[in-house]
């Protein structure tokens, strides 16, 4: 079956997109599927350092564009999931060396050689962004609990929406229960009233999450880890299983109104 | 929300961030100022003004979300219909 795409994307920059999509593509590949990720951020490349591939990158995403390269020469292969490949971002040129038809081009060639590939968009609503959405068959809108982050991802909602790339699902990322539980942080149910998405996932805000990331290893590796766990069950909801939200919240009540919200009960 | 918040009778934070987004979005996705609608809300009064005698104190107006579609809402309490005019005596403006 030829790869779904998926690209992830928010608006803002800083909320996660880049953790999100490396702690995706190790859960997936670490399920069985043969998972391809694409740095859309170009010069501004960070998924290699998440990945921890940095030191294995010869050719980039704009060397494949420009014929320097074959697409497999391009392809790195993780250290550990024999079934991850990273597409790393150019550093140092800048956003206009690809178009929106190079990346539908590049996701074409993709498509027979895996089983999901997925694109991480760079921050903003601009070229390098329509570049990102261009090929998905579906996106992510990642956002945090917090306004500057919500009112970003509602007017990426809105893009995508114009652009026939709706509906997309939501990842509330860096969520802290004990503030939303002291009513100092919008909960769940908060942002998706505001948004008015799909919800695919509840990211909890957790510090292993920087500790992957000094490391190079995303926390979805990390069988103890709940952002990880977070994440896992996000991939397992991207093929299409039915899994209940993690219980963050121990007496359970504002929970079970976010399972009813996203209809997963 | 911290103690001296609730001695000063301040509402929870995560209350503020959602009603001051619920507003910000609306303006975001109709691309209209609050001035702009306050315009809008004019015009109306002045359309409606002409034909019937409207209660513009009890009058609501304003946009609503459902889901992510927006509406705009105006509920307009009518004062007093003007007596219907005799037959015949229609005379034009």
């Amino acid at each position: 079956m030829p790869a779904q795409v998926i690209t992830i994307t928010s608006g803002k920059g800083g909320v996660g997109k880049t953790t999100a999509v490396a702690n995706l593509a190790v859960a997936l590949a670490a399920n069985g599927s043969k998972v391809v990720c694409i740095d859309g951020d170009i010069g501004l490349r960070n998924l290699d350092v998440i990945l921890g591939l940095e030191n294995r990158i010869v050719y980039d995403i704009v060397d494949i564009i420009e014929g320097r390269c074959r697409l497999k020469q391009a392809m790195i292969r993780d250290k550990k999931l024999p079934d991850l490949y990273l597409i790393p971002a150019a550093q140092t040129r800048d956003k206009n060396a690809v178009s929106a038809n190079d990346m539908n081009r590049l996701a074409k060639d993709l498509r027979s050689e895996c089983d999901y590939l997925l694109i991480d968009s760079p921050a903003g609503i601009e070229r390098g962004f329509k570049n990102a959405i261009a090929p998905a068959d579906r996106v992510l809108v990642v956002t945090n609990p917090e306004v500057s982050a919500v009112r970003d991802a509602d007017r990426v909602i809105g893009i995508l929406e114009a652009e026939g790339k709706g509906p997309a699902a939501l990842i509330l990322n860096r969520l802290n229960p004990v503030m939303v539980k002291k009513n100092d942080m919008l909960s769940p149910d908060d942002v998706l009233d505001l948004l008015a998405i799909e919800l695919i996932g509840i990211v909890p805000e957790d510090e292993g999450v920087i500790v992957g990331s000094n490391r190079g290893t995303p926390v979805a590796s990390d069988p103890k880890s709940k952002a990880g766990q977070a994440f896992r069950n996000i991939a397992r909801r991207i093929t299409g299983e039915e899994v209940p939200f993690l219980d963050l919240d121990h007496s359970g009540g504002l929970w079970d109104r976010i399972q009813k919200l996203a209809g997963r009960k | 929300m911290s103690f001296i918040d609730k001695l000063l009778g301040r509402k929870p934070s995560a209350d503020s961030a959602k009603e001051r987004l619920q507003l910000v979005l609306i303006h975001d996705r109709t691309d209209l100022t609050s001035s702009e609608l306050e315009s809008l809300r004019d015009d109306l009064i002045a359309t409606i003004s002409r034909h019937i005698e409207i209660d513009v104190s009890e009058m609501q107006f304003g946009l609503e979300h459902d889901g992510r579609s927006q509406r705009l809402v105006a509920d307009i309490p009518i004062k007093r219909v003007p007596r219907r005019r005799a037959k015949g005596k229609s005379k034009a403006r």
